[in-house]
């Protein structure tokens, strides 16, 4: 571009053209933490968005409810988080319209996948995390990498505080490294799967600055949604 | 990928009442292929004092080596024992001293005041900008996932025996989580009447 001369004339500048580097791609943070149980699932999104040192805003849910008891988690770059929800809820419904039914949190899935996969050599720059209430009335929770792989797990931590948050889980829910009889181990309840998630968010705000502000907080049963909001540290 | 991940490891120190903790995994590898895994690198340098150094093995070979012949120089010509606080401004300055071709290591140091018994925990960068916490530090290459656990379960004030059960769960969940560290671990507890070294089983994969 500088061999045109373009940078002599600042008239005729116009901004993102004239960068020979531009990035199609931004991380804006933000984390996600999801937990199963038997008959619930939890899932849980900070509501920071930001861009380097900046925060462009406090409040913004990363949570998006895709069906009664769908909802997906999504961070990375906000402008493909945009797109692919809003692709994704074209496609389900048109499957509402075709199938006359609602899509189970499974069939989400796997469709999360494909559309991921879809752009392969381009890819939506996002982590992704899926939680709901499957088939058979099971909390599920599925995680993604931002080419549509997929793994159906009982707990995850994703997005800019998932190395941090992932081993607490680890030992908090998987209770991987504790060696008691299965007896003595805490059982999963919705209470206690929602104070692991508000505690892992609370240490991630610490050390992680793209973490932060506040929690909304997911609990998703046969019966609905309920919401929930802790606040966080604003630094 | 960083010299400084070159081998792979993980050290954490965490203070406790009276008391300190410092512990590190046993492997030593060359990028992903593991060479051996007892590889320890927490060394005890003073009756109540450790060093922790992580980083690329043979700088903290010869990081280790060169600091005890500073620290034994020192306590020749003062015929006294250094303490913690000292020897990490040495460190420091030693580190700094090569500024501009730094040796690959992230240094951490844990013990008690030989005269105060004052519990004392301290890591620097590879050129020797120190930081002494009063709750805990990290180094190595699962150091984001122990901030993580080390954040959750350290509270003020534990005791020898829950100082060690935070810090050996800490170590232990955060290295599962990095392919170049684990392959067991060594917990070393530091009280003022005595020194409690544990090996930890971990999963070795």
């Amino acid at each position: 571009m500088s061999s045109l001369g373009f940078e002599q004339f600042p008239d005729y500048q116009v901004p993102g053209v004239k960068h020979p580097d531009f990035s199609p791609y931004e991380s804006n943070g933000g984390s996600i933490v999801a937990i199963a149980g038997d008959d619930f699932v939890v899932i849980a999104a900070d509501t920071r968005l930001s861009s380097g040192y900046n925060i462009h805003s406090r409040n913004q849910s990363k949570l998006f409810k895709l069906s009664p008891k769908t909802v997906l988690g999504s961070t990375g770059c906000w402008a493909d988080t945009l797109s692919l929800t809003g692709l994704m809820k074209v496609r389900m419904q048109s499957y509402e319209h075709t199938h006359l039914r609602t899509m189970t949190t499974d069939a989400v899935a796997q469709m999360l996948s494909i559309t991921m996969y879809n752009r392969r050599f381009f890819p939506y720059y996002v982590s992704n995390i899926l939680a709901g209430i499957d088939k058979d009335g099971k909390g599920v929770v599925y995680s993604y990498d931002p080419i549509g792989h997929c793994e159906r797990a009982t707990y995850r931590a994703g997005g800019s505080a998932g190395t941090l948050l992932q081993p607490v889980l680890d030992n908090q829910i998987g209770h991987k490294n504790i060696n008691l009889p299965a007896g003595e181990l805490p059982p999963l309840t919705k209470e206690r799967a929602v104070a692991v998630a508000s505690d892992t968010f609370i240490s991630a705000a610490e050390r992680d600055i793209y973490t932060g502000d506040s929690v909304l907080i997911n609990v998703i049963t046969k019966d609905g949604i309920e919401e929930k909001v802790l606040q966080l540290r604003q630094d | 990928m960083s010299i400084l991940a070159y081998n792979g490891g993980c050290v954490v120190a965490m203070r406790g009442k009276d008391c300190v903790a410092i512990a590190t995994d046993h492997r030593f590898g060359v990028q992903a292929q593991t060479i051996s895994t007892d590889f320890k690198k927490v060394f005890h340098i003073a009756p109540r004092m450790f060093l922790g150094l992580t980083g690329l093995q043979t700088d903290i070979l010869t990081v280790r080596d060169r600091l005890m012949f500073r620290k034994n120089l020192y306590e020749t010509r003062e015929s006294r024992e250094m303490a913690p606080k000292p020897f990490s401004a040495m460190l420091s300055s030693f580190l700094y001293e090569h500024r501009f071709g730094p040796y690959f290591i992230e240094p951490v140091v844990a013990g008690l005041d030989p005269k105060t018994l004052k519990p004392f925990i301290c890591n620097m960068d590879l050129i020797g900008c120190p930081n002494e916490p009063d709750d805990f530090v990290v180094a190595g290459t699962c150091a984001e996932q122990l901030y993580g656990m080390c954040e959750t379960l350290w509270r003020p004030d534990l005791d020898p025996d829950q100082l060690f059960e935070v810090i050996a769960q800490s170590m232990m969940n955060a290295f599962d989580r990095d392919a170049m560290s684990g392959w067991g671990a060594t917990v070393y507890v530091i009280e003022k009447d005595k020194i409690t070294e544990r090996s930890l089983k971990t999963r070795m994969d």
